[in-house]
């Protein structure tokens, strides 16, 4: 530092110098010129962006919006489970009980060409085995699934829509979800199902009849 | 023709077929006798809202402490400590998501497509880091962007690649930026998400592909600083531009530059501009004829782009699902017949005619037409203003950043001599 003292007084001495010569009247004018184009340009900006935030604004919502899936369009194609960015995904079966049959052939649980029906592994149509079938009364069972093994495939989903009532349906369970700015399931799926839904109603479980499903 | 009918009449049985049999009633619903009860379907809920207002907050606060660090106690250390919270919060808590980066997509998405609703915190998440770079420079980008905060962190032998390099390559953000609003506008695609190279690694999760490019910039991050930043950032370039007319930008000195060189070398991005003195100034005649080029180079650039871009425009909507699928059918014989593919089983299923879809698809391709002119229009104004810019000489007294790349990030003003 103490080398260096002698530089800094030499060159502010340069500096004056050279900022008095420069002072002139065209560096004035300069610098005039400078300052009118500088507060143009900013007002400028400032228009544009307010033009940008009024377009945008007009339509902004108070609400917040997740992803959520129309079983209606799904066709069950199986990137539910490999699309997501969560390993496993976000999107699980999610089991519609008051829909239910309670079949003992339940077309979700048993693979389509099953002999007897047990709960060996080799009668599950789900590949992680993520469905427990419990006996209620004869001839009920319930089923139920386990989310932690569910990856979301879809499997059952479609033996249920094609042999039983449509009672298993696919949905993004919003606690698993991170809510990404583009989901990358919507932006895979082939069905279009996907959309942005208001958060106050994060589900879009289909009824008979395909209508909207309220389930508190 | 023939097999145009034949498709849609395919197409009207397999949705008939699907449509009845979803959701109808086959069993009745038991009547118990044991005294069963029917489970509740639980529906957790997502993340508070109360939460996403807690992330706005943050980033208020982020901002007007790092634009204090910057302009008022002019500490490099405080910037760091204050980035390091960024990262921490924006990237790894909130796994990078929502971002002012990605924000352009939904804001273009909002003006430009019918139905989709923007919520607030995202247009605050895109318009406030412009604002304080309207008023202060980029200081977003020194203390608050997880991005930015990752790749700094990272960035310990940082080498210099000199400024032609770096003027080409900067191209890139404007190009990116430029693909970025054209698919968000057409509601096509988030690229800008999509090929996001951080958010894996804030997730822990990703594409294996993903992980690599990620991996890769940060690698290059460790020996050039800030690769993502300086040559891909479409954020960048709004930042950039509104940056240079930024009314209270920082400075190397607090007070006189003195000229003593030291900070020179300081700028990990190259962002220091020496002064350029008056020796000898230029004449009239050359000010006119420089004027004159640059009158010409622009238009005939963007004039150039645009019809490059319109050309490609088939190309470029390509991306877009409804029109692939629609070329698709057009060309049968580009369909593979076993296994046949998702979208055409899922297309079969959706109950929606070939017409409809034609329809659709032309639509969208009309869009990406002048989408296309627009691009190229912009990407020539971008090369074309860059060439004229290298033509300008501005004369200036001292060391200053250039306020357009500089990303406020302080690390020069310790080398400053002058304290006070
Ligand atoms: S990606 Fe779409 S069609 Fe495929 S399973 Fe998921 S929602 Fe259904
Ligand atoms: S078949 Fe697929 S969707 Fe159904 S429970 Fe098993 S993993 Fe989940
Ligand atoms: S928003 Fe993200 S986390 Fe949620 S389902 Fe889509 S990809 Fe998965
Ligand atoms: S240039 Fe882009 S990525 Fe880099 S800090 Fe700024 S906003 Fe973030």
């Amino acid at each position: 530092m103490r080398s260096l003292q002698p530089n800094l007084t030499v060159n502010m001495n340069n500096k004056n110098r050279r900022l008095d010569n420069m002072n002139g009247k065209g560096e004035e004018k300069r610098i005039n010129r400078r300052k009118f184009f500088r507060t143009g340009a900013q007002t400028g900006l400032l228009i544009g962006l307010g033009g940008i935030a009024t377009l945008a604004a007009r339509k902004a919502g108070s609400n917040e919006y997740v992803w959520q899936l129309d079983p209606t369009k799904c066709t069950q194609c199986g990137r539910c489970a490999t699309s997501c960015i969560k390993t496993p995904s976000a999107v699980k079966c999610v089991h519609v009980y008051a829909m239910c049959g309670y079949c003992d052939l339940c077309g979700g649980y048993f693979l389509p060409d099953t002999k007897t029906l047990n709960t060996g592994a080799e009668n599950q149509l789900c590949p992680t085995k993520a469905i427990k079938r419990t006996f209620i009364e004869d001839p009920f069972f319930e089923y139920t699934i386990d989310e932690e093994v569910c990856i979301g495939c879809g499997k059952c989903v479609k033996g249920c829509g094609a042999f039983g009532n449509g009672s298993l349906q696919l949905q993004v369970r919003q606690d698993r979800c991170d809510n990404c700015n583009e989901c990358s399931i919507a932006r895979n799926c082939p069905s279009d199902a996907y959309s942005r839904i208001p958060v106050d109603q994060p589900y879009l479980l289909k009824g008979f009849g395909q209508k909207n499903l309220d389930i508190k | 023709m023939k097999k145009g009918i034949a498709l849609v009449v395919l197409t009207i049985l397999f949705a008939w077929q699907m449509v009845s049999s979803y959701a109808i009633q086959r069993f009745p619903k038991p009547e118990f006798e044991s005294g069963y009860i029917t489970p509740e379907t639980l529906l957790p809920t997502p993340r508070a809202e109360i939460l996403e207002v807690m992330d706005v907050a943050v980033l208020l606060l982020a901002l007007s402490v790092v634009t204090w660090a910057v302009l008022k106690r002019r500490s490099r250390n405080l910037v760091f400590w204050i980035s390091i919270f960024s990262l921490a919060y924006f990237g790894f808590y909130r796994e990078g998501c929502v971002c002012s980066i990605g924000s352009i997509q939904n804001v273009t998405l909002a003006i430009f497509a019918g139905s989709y609703v923007i919520p607030w915190t995202v247009l605050v998440f895109f318009l406030s880091p412009l604002v304080y770079t309207l008023l202060f420079g980029r200081t977003f980008c020194a203390g608050v962007c997880p991005f930015g905060a990752f790749q700094d962190l990272v960035s310990w032998r940082p080498q210099k690649i000199g400024t032609r390099l770096n003027a080409v390559l900067g191209v890139i953000p404007y190009i990116y930026l430029g693909l970025a609003v054209l698919y968000a506008a057409t509601a096509t695609d988030f690229i800008i998400c999509r090929y996001d190279p951080f958010i894996g690694i804030f997730r822990f999760d990703a594409l294996f592909s993903m992980f690599i490019f990620g991996g890769i910039l940060l690698l290059c991050g460790v020996f050039i600083a800030r690769p993502y930043c300086r040559f891909l950032c479409p954020y960048g370039v709004l930042l950039n531009w509104i940056s240079r007319f930024s009314k209270y930008h920082m400075t190397i000195t607090p007070s006189i530059c003195v000229e003593c060189r030291l900070c020179e070398d300081s700028c990990p991005y190259e962002s220091i501009e020496k002064p350029v003195t008056v020796k000898n100034p230029e004449s009239r005649k050359m000010v006119v004829r420089k004027f004159i080029l640059i009158m010409l180079l622009i238009p005939f650039f963007m004039l150039l782009g645009g019809w490059t871009g319109s050309q490609i425009h088939e190309s470029l909507a390509k991306v877009n699902g409804k029109v692939r699928m629609a070329d698709e059918l057009l060309h049968p014989e580009k369909i593979q017949a076993e296994p046949e593919s998702i979208e055409m089983t899922a297309f079969k299923a959706s109950g929606k005619s070939v017409k409809e879809l034609y329809n659709e698809a032309s639509r969208i391709l009309r869009q990406f037409y002048i989408g296309g002119w627009i691009l190229g229009g912009f990407i020539g104004l971008t090369i074309g203003g860059l060439l004229a810019g290298r033509l300008i000489t501005r004369y200036r007294t001292d060391f200053e950043p250039n306020r357009g790349t500089c990303y406020s990030c302080s690390r020069c003003v310790d080398y400053c001599p002058i304290k006070s």
